[in-house]
């Protein structure tokens, strides 16, 4: 996959080759493509000269540093408990029906992924969510229903 | 005790701010005037711990070196708390401010600011931002404020382990001592703060120490800010003077109905309705970060501690023992009474383990489990049995 080869490399370019910069570089490479893909990791340790099994280690600690094949639109409802009062476990099934897949899964077409995730700092307006870095909150199952549509069809 | 009335204050929001003049006059002061200042006021931090942030950064100060770091910790995953999402995106240029004003006075020239990635969206607005800053401060100090991205662990906002991220490493929590002061970002010796610490901080060079002081109570000077969830007709962030007893809380935010409110988020301390009166809001009493949760009798209390295990056990760092497995256990524990798989009385031996935890635990994730741990156990035994 050159594409990534090429990625990594402007990425390292951009933000140098030090240790330092590894999570720089990993988040942009997340930011592109969801995802650290094998590839993904043994080019940035090729790049910044140190062993993938380091960076493997460092991805993997860092929730957003997904290691697993991640649709176009990662959905991430939060689960923590003020959410969970508002009924997060609704909007939770309302979009495993809508977009047929169950949490922790992608759908067929890669579009979208289905993630819990912890407070994510909207309590006031639960149950709220993630769609990428988009936050949308005071979710109803209609609401969360139509926004999803808008991404199916919009996007 | 002295128990404050509750009050609305209007600092940290307040479009009043000239914030280059502000600076301005406060450059024009030595070192030692602007941290008597924030020592006279009071200040402690608003990030959790409460160290007070005169001697943050004279500790800083006077430390040996060639290279000192200031960092504005806005990793803000404590469950319960948006309000320094709120800060930043309102008023960042006095979040900026602070940081330039302890920049003077540690003698930095880099500053950074660890923002949780579930905050990402504010970026583009916060660069805009800070552009016109470094231009604004241009003539004033030769200082630089850069943003660092985190990516969802709770663990980075804990200050050792922010300073491993940033140095693109496994947010691990480090050994203590050295502390930050001495050893911090790339080994130097770094002022943290939390984001709400630096707009006060800059709030008390604008109007003096007095305006600050005269609010709280000896203990716990000056107002800050609340982020207020759960079971309430109005949600939302509200400034408020320390001090205060939590039933005056309660009158003003609860529904009528509220069993407990959950003080501190899951770190916190779970204050049943029988102790509203005597409970005060502040160092003295309950401190803090601003997460207020407010329950009413409908909940199961029994759901509000196995969701917090469950945040812990997923946050835990994994780095030393009565942590990781201690988490686990303690679920696993509840779990088993709920089911009757044990008698109610295992519930002494689990309470037994969150202390061991709180003493032999790294950091203060796992220190902090037992918090609420003890205290729902403790005052709603029954909802864990039954
Ligand atoms: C597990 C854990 C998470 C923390 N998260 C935050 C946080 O998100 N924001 C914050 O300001 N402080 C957080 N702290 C406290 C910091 O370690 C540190 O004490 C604080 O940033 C100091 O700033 P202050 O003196 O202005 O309060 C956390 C501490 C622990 C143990
Ligand atoms: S107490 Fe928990 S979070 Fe802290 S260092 Fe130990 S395992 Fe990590
Ligand atoms: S509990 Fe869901 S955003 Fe905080």
């Amino acid at each position: 996959m050159p594409e990534v080869q090429e990625l990594v490399k402007s990425l390292a370019d951009k933000y140098g080759r030090k240790r330092e910069n590894l999570l720089h570089i990993l988040q942009g490479v997340v930011e592109q493509e969801r995802y650290l893909s094998d590839v993904a990791l043994t080019e940035v340790a090729r790049e910044l000269d140190m062993s993938a099994a380091q960076v493997y280690g460092t991805a993997t600690f860092y929730t957003f540093l997904d290691t697993e094949p991640r649709g176009k639109y990662v959905v991430r409802i939060c689960r923590t408990i003020t959410c969970d009062m508002k009924g997060k476990n609704q909007i939770i099934q309302a979009l495993e029906d809508s977009l047929k897949i169950k949490l922790g899964e992608t759908t067929q077409n890669k579009k979208f992924t289905l993630l819990e995730t912890n407070c994510m700092g909207w309590c006031h307006q639960g149950p709220a969510m993630l769609i990428n870095d988009q936050a949308y909150t005071n979710l109803t199952v209609d609401k969360a229903i139509e926004i999803i549509t808008d991404y199916v069809k919009n996007k | 005790m002295t128990y404050k009335k509750l009050k609305r204050i209007d600092l940290i929001f307040h479009e009043d701010c000239e914030c280059h003049k502000v600076l301005e006059k406060t450059f024009s002061k030595s070192n030692d005037e602007i941290i008597n200042d924030l020592l006279e006021s009071g200040l402690k931090g608003r990030g959790g711990a409460g160290f007070p942030t005169g001697l943050k950064w004279k500790f800083t100060a006077e430390q040996p070196s060639d290279e000192r770091f200031v960092i504005c910790n806005a990793d803000e995953g404590e469950p319960g708390t948006f309000k320094d999402r709120e800060i930043l995106f309102k008023v960042p240029d006095k979040v900026f401010s602070g940081m330039a004003v302890c920049a003077k006075v540690i003698g930095a020239k880099k500053g950074y600011i660890y923002l949780r990635g579930e905050y990402r969206f504010l970026l583009p607005e916060l660069r805009k931002a800070l552009d016109k800053f470094h231009n604004d401060i241009k003539d004033l100090i030769d200082f630089e404020i850069l943003i660092q991205m985190g990516s969802g662990a709770y663990i980075c906002g804990e200050e050792s382990a922010l300073f491993e991220s940033m140095e693109g490493k496994r947010g691990e929590p480090r050994n203590k001592p050295p502390y930050p002061t001495v050893a911090g970002f790339r080994n130097k010796p770094t002022v943290i703060n939390n984001v709400e610490t630096l707009v006060y901080a800059f709030m008390i060079c604008m109007h003096g120490p007095m305006k600050f002081k005269e609010l709280g109570t000896s203990d716990s000077r000056g107002s800050k800010v609340f982020s207020v969830s759960g079971d309430t007709p109005i949600p939302g962030i509200y400034e408020l003077e320390l001090g205060m007893a939590l039933d005056q809380f309660v009158e003003e935010f609860g529904d009528g109905d509220t069993k407990a409110v959950q003080v501190g988020g899951a770190a916190g301390f779970c204050v049943p309705r029988k102790k509203l009166k005597e409970t005060i809001i502040g160092f003295e009493g309950v401190p803090t970060g601003g997460s207020m949760k407010v329950f009413n009798s409908s909940r199961s209390m029994y759901n509000v501690l196995h969701n917090y295990l469950e945040f812990f056990e997923e946050e835990s760092c994994g780095q030393c023992t009565p942590c990781r497995v201690g988490c686990q256990q303690l679920i696993k524990g509840i779990e088993a009474v709920k089911k009757g798989e044990k008698k109610a009385v295992y519930l002494e031996q689990l309470l037994k383990l969150s202390e061991t935890m709180k003493l032999a635990s790294k950091c203060g994730l796992g220190q902090s489990v037992a918090n609420s741990f003890s205290s729902i156990v403790g005052n709603f035994r029954e909802e864990m049995i039954y």
